[in-house]
């Protein structure tokens, strides 16, 4: 085997769908077409289906993780899968796809460069397909596919497939989303999933597994505005480095260079970057979102918590917030209320200063009399802070424009902020 | 690829020193869980790349149950010795001696269950407040809804139903006094990738992982190596065969692969054309399609 696997990148996608869509369906195909699906793994799913008295064998069953999910026959929570092909590997946050699951749809979109969203051919756009496209863009998931599936039930007509993408563009115009494709797929019989379909030969498109394997992420990283986030202090106390004084962390932005002026965030003050460290040698550059030590060239009092910069590109220094906030509490987002808060390696508390207004997440209409913010609502809030966060807007920057709430009674994660 | 784009293997690897670090940052008494298999070996290297030009700050636990293949205890001292670890053992006989567990009988009987015990007792024994280990959630379905930092209440017990959202890579570690968490930094690694990371990082691994020949019998279609701590059936041949490991648990429950790959290139393809999963080999997850779930929910790795 030629080392193709040191060549390799990895994307992180979601897939969204209503129930039935065929989102399980979708994802058993792209594992088992690519051969990643193990023989134990399919001895233990057919033996479920045997037992279930199932015609054929179940891939949806491959995707379905904890015993309760099992045997409701529904996916609550969100799962990863793995695959890979030699261009690249694959990490899928499967979702539920129900309003009531709409704070597990926000988790695994957070991480995600691109969403499959299932539309089922029949059906065209609806509620849900909505839902899921506002979540992916208010994510900030720089790439969508919207798979047409179950064509083989619309005898694979070019007609329909055309009337559901002008239904669509002109919908996902309002997204902030701007690398939108429409596949035409049969999850069930595999057609334009991995190989092409020969029923639709009008299809003049790649496979969803080709767009998958050649989207292009690499500027999917900020890599213009420099931010560095501190998470430790490194500092080893021994004589061959008895001086070392090192600051870890994972570039949040930019491209940071051996010899760059830099300022340190709250502090002010500037140096210059005399080494970045790795553990297989110095290293003359480091993007996102690579992990590294950096050394400055003079003595500072920095923390973790504190941020790396340039003088000419700072982000914003501020203790007053505006974001859009998924909650995700158990009980209401409250008004006035005070909440721990995490950004970048930052711990800071807040309170809740004013909440602006609340979002329909299936029509985007802003609600300005509702106020009341329950599990998996998304709201416009203002937060006044104890500290000041070093911020970029969400759209710009995922890592330094997001943030997430914590209840203090009981430590739970219950809001999720992205900074507008 | 563009010249600010990182190989899958680069980016992993940085997510994973990201959360070993959070892991220091936000606990103050962490351990990594150390079996001697390939994935705590890839975790204590990424922590010293973690933590480089200063010594990781944290030690290292092996939960021993006492059925270890001779090999796996020669490596551990071995890269104990050479790169300044501490090494703290947790004892599943003394457990058993303590009368706090008890030993399975008959054919199958296997400490796998029992390390449970010994782990909760020595995390409460040395305080410590969070647990890293090595576990990969493409390992079994039980784990691909498992987080980052995956909380613990006092009990050591894992709630399913009731796990933290984990959103972008801002985890949350607060707890009350007496739960603890368990955080896996290589999550989202799968065996191959393990593999790889093993060959491009030229990663010291114990030989058993490689194909050797040695004293085997068959059980329920499962090569097991022979070793003291198993009994074999008057109908089970033990013979000399060419296998490796694929993983290293205790000697009683992980079976071995027929293998000639003798080298990690050759390990690769292996897996690359293989069709069961590394799991596939340990009888504990076989006892019930829900095997896993249930051992984790009580405190299990
Ligand atoms: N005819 C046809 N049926 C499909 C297709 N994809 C999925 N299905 C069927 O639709 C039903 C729901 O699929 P499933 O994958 O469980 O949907 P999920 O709820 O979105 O995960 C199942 O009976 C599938 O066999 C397709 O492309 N064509």
């Amino acid at each position: 085997m030629e080392k193709s696997y040191l060549n390799m990148d990895l994307l992180r996608f979601t897939t969204a769908g209503s129930v039935d869509d065929g989102k399980s369906t979708l994802i058993g195909r792209l594992l088992y077409d690519s051969k990643s699906i193990f023989e134990d793994q399919m001895e233990a799913i057919q033996q479920v289906s045997d037992r279930k008295g199932e015609e054929h064998v179940n891939l949806a069953l491959l995707t379905d993780g904890l015993r309760d999910e099992r045997e409701q026959g529904i996916t609550i929570d969100v799962a990863y899968r793995y695959f890979a092909t030699p261009q690249r590997k694959f990490i899928i946050a499967d979702t539920p796809g129900h309003i009531q699951y709409t704070r597990n749809m926000v988790t695994g979109a957070s991480t995600a460069n691109l969403a499959i969203i299932l539309i089922d051919a029949r059906h065209g756009i609806v509620e849900q397909t909505k839902r899921h496209s506002f979540i992916a863009s208010l994510l900030g998931i720089p790439h969508i596919v919207y798979c047409i599936n179950k064509m083989d039930l619309v005898d694979y007509s070019q007609e329909v497939y055309n009337t559901l993408v002008d239904d669509l563009e002109d919908f996902s115009a309002k997204l902030e989303t701007k690398d939108v494709r429409f596949i035409p797929i049969s999850a069930l019989k595999g057609d334009n999933v991995v190989h092409r379909s020969e029923k639709m030969g009008w299809f003049e498109g790649a496979t969803l597994m080709h767009t998958l394997e050649t989207v292009h992420i690499a500027s999917d990283h900020n890599h213009i505005d420099c931010r560095f986030p501190i998470q430790n202090v490194i500092r080893p106390q021994t004589t061959e480095h008895h001086d070392y004084r090192g600051y870890a962390g994972r570039i949040a932005g930019g491209v940071f260079k051996k010899g760059d002026a830099v300022m340190v965030l709250p502090s002010g003050f500037t140096s210059k970057i005399k080494s970045i460290d790795t553990f297989d040698g110095e290293i003359d550059e480091a993007f996102a979102p690579m992990s590294v030590t950096m050394t400055l060239e003079d003595d500072i009092d920095i923390s973790r918590g504190d941020m790396i910069v340039r003088e000419n590109n700072k982000p914003e220094v501020s203790q007053d917030i505006e974001a859009m906030i998924c909650w995700m509490g158990d009980s209401p987002l409250k008004e006035k209320g005070k909440y721990a808060l995490k950004h970048t390696s930052k711990d800071a508390r807040c309170m809740v200063k004013e909440i602006k207004y609340k979002v329909d997440i299936n029509t985007l209409h802003r609600n300005e009399a509702d106020k009341v913010i329950s599990s998996n609502d998304v709201a416009r809030v203002t937060l006044r802070t104890t500290s000041p966060l070093f911020i970029d807007q969400y759209g710009r920057n995922r890592n330094t424009g997001s943030l997430i709430l914590i209840d203090e009674a009981t430590n739970n994660t219950v809001g999720a902020g992205m900074i507008i | 690829m563009g010249s600010y784009n990182l190989t899958h293997l680069k980016e992993l690897e940085s997510e994973a020193i990201f959360v070993i670090r959070e892991v220091v940052a936000q606990f103050e008494n962490p351990v990594l869980l150390f079996s001697g298999g390939k994935d705590s070996i890839v975790c204590y290297h990424l922590a010293r790349k973690a933590f480089y030009p200063a010594k990781v700050p944290f030690p290292l636990m092996h939960v021993d149950t006492g059925h270890n293949f001779p090999e796996t205890i020669q490596f551990r001292d071995k890269l104990i010795e050479e790169t300044g670890a501490r090494l703290i053992v947790g004892s599943v006989q003394q457990s058993i001696d303590e009368g706090k567990s008890t030993e399975e009988k008959g054919v199958n009987a296997s400490r796998n269950k029992l390390q449970t015990v010994t782990l909760l007792d020595a995390i409460e024994a040395n305080k410590f407040d969070c647990a890293m280990g090595g576990a990969r959630r493409d390992e079994e379905k039980a784990r691909a809804k498992e987080r980052f930092f995956s909380h613990r209440d006092d009990f050591g017990q894992w709630d399913p139903k009731n796990q933290r959202p984990e959103l972008w890579n801002t985890f949350n570690g607060k707890k009350n006094m007496g739960e603890h968490f368990r955080v896996f930094p290589i999550s989202n690694w799968t065996e191959m990738d393990i593999w790889q990371y093993i060959l491009a990082e030229k990663i010291d691994i114990p030989s058993i992982y490689f194909s050797h020949t040695r004293d085997c019998f068959v059980r329920d279609g499962v090569i097991m190596g022979k070793t003291d701590f198993v009994e074999t059936k008057d109908t089970e041949e033990v013979q000399p065969m060419v296998v490796r490991f694929r993983t290293i648990g205790d000697a009683t429950c992980t079976g071995a692969v027929a293998s000639t790959a003798a080298t990690l290139e050759e390990i690769i393809e292996e897996v690359a054309s293989t069709r069961v999963t590394e799991r596939g080999g340990r009888s504990d997850d076989k006892r019930s399609e829900a095997a896993m779930e249930d051992r984790k929910k009580e405190g299990y790795f």
